[in-house]
């Protein structure tokens, strides 16, 4: 479903990713692992071309899913975005009710009317695991949630645009372990509707929640293996130099 | 060297310390059964105790680096190796012991010579040994090249433990009266047989431990 082909980035000179070739299959999870710098989350934005908002960004190669390719002149960013949708590090819902937060993609891409977005809203804070907790104060400000719930409300927002693919830069790691373990449960549950990719620093994260793992260093892919075989028994000695602690 | 290497290379001491102890138990058994030593024999089944300590100690630190530690790949490997091969080893020590028990029963008469000869028995308890010694040097040296020729020792057990029994039933026939020492002889036997199926299974973890390959019954399908 995702196909990257000979992908090559630069920010200004700096080489950031080299020859990266890589297949996700669509409904999977695939985590992207390795040290701070390797070129993981420049590689995850390549897929909802947030790397263009970055001056001096220069790219090669062909980065395709479901067989177009996304960077083609021809393909538009805007129906890329609907199609991607994107978790950050830190919760960030907007400035608004809760139930607003969900709504506001659907009502900026004027996705249907006032009916098809209530019941959106719904479907998607349930999708998030979040509708029980809330469904007594979407009027509320989304300032009022834990930092855990701020994350699911941020899920469900991604989710409302109805996106295939779903991007999650470290989703967990300014939560606290229950709110992790509903993250994680959820990353489960989702990936019968969508593709999920996550970029993690938690090692046992990637290894509890994805099918497929990619571990990155120095901007090359060193290894990408199935999640089970590259945690009992990783190919590359860099791998197991990393996923054991023995790296650096 | 980071604490928790410094925590694998402990559990690594406390079973190359068992196995040290289980390959001298081994040996004094068949020193103790091949002379009639009772006293040595005795020896033997007093430090059948400490065996059993280090399964325990070994079980519970292996656990706990799985607890704190939550070790992938190679350390994964060896931390899973390591609770079977202790469990494994514990069992050796127990036929070691169980054979000083028919020694001790025995009070000091020997089987006769001749059928420990016929049956091979010295021979037997020299590979075992030797199957023994040399799955310790393929884990301390992380070399699995031997395990080849380990293995194929155990086909020489097995041919031995399936000849006793013509053997064995040719000398009952020629002395009835040796039909009890003729029974636990056979016991013995069987005992070592099941020790040399033992040093397989060591093997067996030591390469799935060194090479993430599993041999056992054939490997995965």
């Amino acid at each position: 479903m995702i196909e990257t082909k000979n992908i090559d980035f630069y920010y200004g000179n700096f080489h950031a990713l080299k020859n990266i070739n890589m297949k996700i299959g669509k409904n999977t999870v695939t985590a992207f692992i390795g040290p701070s710098g390797c070129g993981k989350s420049t590689f995850l934005r390549l897929f909802n071309r947030m790397n263009d908002l970055i001056d001096g960004t220069r790219l090669t190669g062909e980065c395709a899913i479901a067989g177009r390719d996304i960077y083609h002149k021809s393909f538009p960013v805007d129906e890329l975005r609907k199609k991607v949708g994107m978790v950050f590090q830190k919760p960030n819902p907007f400035p608004k009710s809760i139930f607003e937060n969900v709504a506001y993609g659907l009502r900026v891409n004027s996705m249907g009317d006032k009916s098809f977005i209530i019941a959106k809203v719904e479907e998607s804070l349930k999708a998030a695991a979040l509708w029980e907790e809330v469904k007594d104060k979407l009027k509320k400000s989304a300032f009022e949630l834990s930092g855990g719930q701020q994350q699911r409300l941020c899920i469900a927002r991604a989710l409302a645009i109805s996106p295939s693919i779903l991007l999650m830069d470290e989703p967990a790691s300014a939560l606290d372990p229950i709110s992790t373990s509903k993250i994680e449960e959820l990353i489960y549950s989702l990936k019968e509707n969508y593709t999920i990719i996550i970029v993690t620093h938690n090692m046992q994260q990637a290894a509890r929640v994805s099918d497929k793992t990619g571990f990155f260093m120095l901007g090359e892919l060193v290894e990408y293996n199935d999640t089970k075989k590259m945690f009992l028994s990783p190919e590359k000695e860099q791998t197991q130099n990393y996923i054991t602690g023995r790296f650096g | 060297m980071k604490h928790t290497e410094k925590e694998l290379q402990s559990l690594k001491d406390e079973v190359n310390q068992m196995w040290k102890l289980v390959l001298s138990q081994l040996e004094k058994a068949k020193q103790a059964f091949l002379s009639g030593d009772v006293d040595l024999a005795r020896e033997i089944a007093s430090r059948e105790k400490r065996v059993d300590a280090f399964e325990l100690k070994i079980d519970s630190d292996c656990e706990n680096y799985i607890a704190l530690y939550s070790p992938v790949a190679v350390d994964l490997r060896l931390v899973l190796s390591f609770i079977k091969i202790s469990i494994t080893l514990e069992r050796i020590a127990d036929f070691a012991e169980s054979i000083a028990r028919l020694v001790i029963e025995e009070d000091g008469n020997k089987i006769d010579s001749q059928l420990i000869e016929e049956l091979q028995l010295e021979k037997m308890f020299d590979t075992l040994l030797s199957m023994l010694s040399d799955s310790f040097v393929a884990l301390e040296s992380e070399n699995t090249k031997i395990a080849g020729k380990i293995m194929a020792k155990d086909d020489e057990i097995d041919t031995m433990f399936l000849n006793s029994f013509a053997i064995l039933t040719t000398y009952l026939q020629a002395n009835p009266a040796a039909i009890q020492s003729g029974l636990k002889t056979l016991l013995l036997v069987r005992k070592l047989e099941r020790i040399g199926d033992h040093c397989n299974n060591i093997v067996e973890e030591i390469v799935f431990y060194v090479d993430a390959k599993v041999l056992k019954h054939g490997g995965k399908k």
